[in-house]
């Protein structure tokens, strides 16, 4: 009959695997917990909302979206853009590794640019095509394929490894309330500190592969 | 006010309160804004999303707890019907941030990176939660973006979160939620059953066989769940906990360090569709695994790396 409080745990990974949606997920894993361990109707409204409460926490986004939009408003993106811009003639390799690191840098203080459709698409793309068109100015489309894959990586490799270097954002949230849930009570400041290392390490070896990528694309699809 | 008043309650406790309170204002803003909107097409249902969780979020500490549980369950029954709908948006044109561009320029970092800074100050130099530095942060961009351009007046700041929050939608609240089921789960005792199925596999007191089994486990459930958040909380408390923790592991190191174990997970999946699928129409490429294509070496490199990482300082 122990097994049966495992229902919840399989409904989350079965609901995710099967892209329904999030919120039902949730929903059903804890009201299904909740009534097979016997916590009942009354057991299930008041974890819910002991829970709910204990993790507002992580809301703090919210208060950080006050500002997020009217940043965009009054040019964020463009001065992002303005500033890689400055860096004329050099590779694609290297204006990956610019992105990565200028993204990796606003990502710990929590500010984006508006990422594959608002920034690498729009701004970085063009540029890369400028950097990788042959004599005939023409890519030829195998490196601007490998091109776009690159730029969408970096995108994803150093916001998730640097998001987490933001005292106040939700994975360290969520950490800490999870563990504090099962007794164990940590700072936020020192969740960050771990990463610093592991972020950085992301950072370096992405720029690193992708360089040496770049360099053995470059020599086989650019002619001269 | 008894609350605010009382000398047994922290300074750091009393403004994070207030901070919920705030952030309680804003969604219920959005509530109210989205019921007046002709053109929103569920207006009702959006109403409840938003003002249910403003509620349960300022009220939170006074309100009786089977209230607020069932406050969130009222909140989570619009979106489940697929009720919470984006209404009239006024999102600034191009020209419009380009001319701004032109007048502010680079100093539009300032404020940008004021909240980062804020909660960093918060959290090594005084006893005040961090989320109250941010808070501070928010408060002093505000400010200085209301120097920069006389357009900017308290209302814009309203009108752009309640158009981000609308845009970001119902899923928003997904990391809130799991925090919350992780508390469901832990009340009911999921954890030890799975600690004592592990058990069998994992011998007890084997730290490093645990490390290593939590950490490739989160990359496999992030992998299959497309979702590190959803990971975490159950292998947290299904592994983490029971497996290695209980040995006198840092939770701090092995904690946390599992969550990036699992983004290495979700750079190899294509369950994370918004960063690895979606991207791949919006750059118009021809391979549908072109972009995971890229991170796996990234991906696999930093899980071996961050295993090393946390059996070293264990």
């Amino acid at each position: 009959m122990e097994y049966l409080k495992l229902i919840g745990i399989l409904i989350v990974i079965a609901g995710f695997a099967l892209k329904l949606d999030s919120i039902l997920i949730i929903f059903l894993a804890a009201v299904s917990t909740a009534l097979v361990s016997g916590l009942g109707i009354s057991g299930l409204l008041e974890a819910f909302g002991t829970n709910f409460v204990s993790n507002r926490s992580m809301a703090i986004f919210i208060m950080i979206l006050l500002v997020t939009g009217t940043l965009e408003r009054n040019g964020l993106r463009e001065a992002a853009a303005a500033f890689i811009r400055k860096f004329k003639n050099v590779t694609v390799g290297r204006l990956i590794c610019i992105y990565g690191a200028m993204r990796a840098f606003f990502g710990a203080f929590n500010v984006g640019f508006g990422g594959h459709a608002g920034f690498i698409r729009p701004v970085l793309l063009p540029m890369e095509e400028g950097a990788a068109e042959d004599e005939n100015g023409e890519v030829n489309p195998e490196y601007l394929e490998e091109i776009k894959g690159m730029s969408a990586a970096i995108e994803n490799i150093t916001w998730f490894f640097f998001q987490v270097l933001f005292v106040g954002g939700s994975g360290a949230l969520l950490v800490q309330s999870t563990l504090s849930g099962l007794g164990y009570e940590v700072e936020l400041i020192d969740l960050a500190k771990v990463e610093i290392p592991v972020a950085l390490t992301a950072l370096v070896l992405s720029c690193i592969y992708f360089l040496l990528k770049d360099k053995k694309l470059r020599a086989k699809y650019k002619k001269h | 006010m008894t609350y605010f008043l009382s000398p047994d309650v922290t300074l750091s406790a009393k403004l994070l309160e207030c901070v919920y309170i705030i952030i309680g204002l804003i969604t219920i803003h959005a509530g109210i804004k989205n019921l007046l909107d002709k053109e929103n097409p569920a207006r009702i249902g959006t109403f409840i999303f938003w003002t249910s969780f403003g509620i349960v979020c300022s009220l939170g500490r006074w309100l009786p707890t089977q209230v607020s549980g069932l406050l969130v369950i009222i909140m989570c029954l619009p979106p489940i019907f697929k009720r919470v709908k984006v209404g009239k948006v006024n999102a600034p044109t191009k020209e419009y941030s380009r001319q701004q561009y032109e007048k502010i320029g680079m100093k539009i970092f300032v404020p940008a990176l004021l909240m980062g800074i804020m909660s960093l100050c918060f959290a090594l130099l005084t006893k005040i939660s961090a989320l109250v530095g941010v808070t501070v942060g928010v408060f002093i961009a505000m400010i200085i973006l209301m120097i920069y351009s006389s357009d900017n007046k308290p209302q814009t700041f309203l009108h752009d979160s309640e158009r981000f929050l609308s845009m970001m939608g119902p899923l928003c609240m997904l990391p809130q939620l799991l925090g919350a089921l992780g508390g469901v789960f832990t009340a009911a005792g999921v954890g030890e059953v799975i600690g004592n199925m592990v058990s069998t596999v994992v011998p007890a007191g084997n730290v490093t066989l645990g490390i290593i089994v939590f950490a490739i486990g989160m990359v496999l459930f992030t992998a299959i769940m497309g979702n590190a958040y959803g990971a975490i909380t159950v292998m947290t408390i299904g592994i983490g906990a029971p497996c290695v923790l209980a040995y006198g592991a840092d939770p701090v190191v092995v904690g946390m360090i599992a969550l990036t174990c699992g983004f290495c997970g979700t750079l190899m999946t294509p369950m994370a569709a918004n960063f690895n699928i979606v991207p791949v129409a919006i750059l118009d490429m021809k391979n549908r695994f072109g972009v995971i294509k890229n991170q796996v070496v990234i991906a696999l490199t930093m899980l071996v790396l961050q295993i090393i990482y946390m059996l070293v300082l264990k």
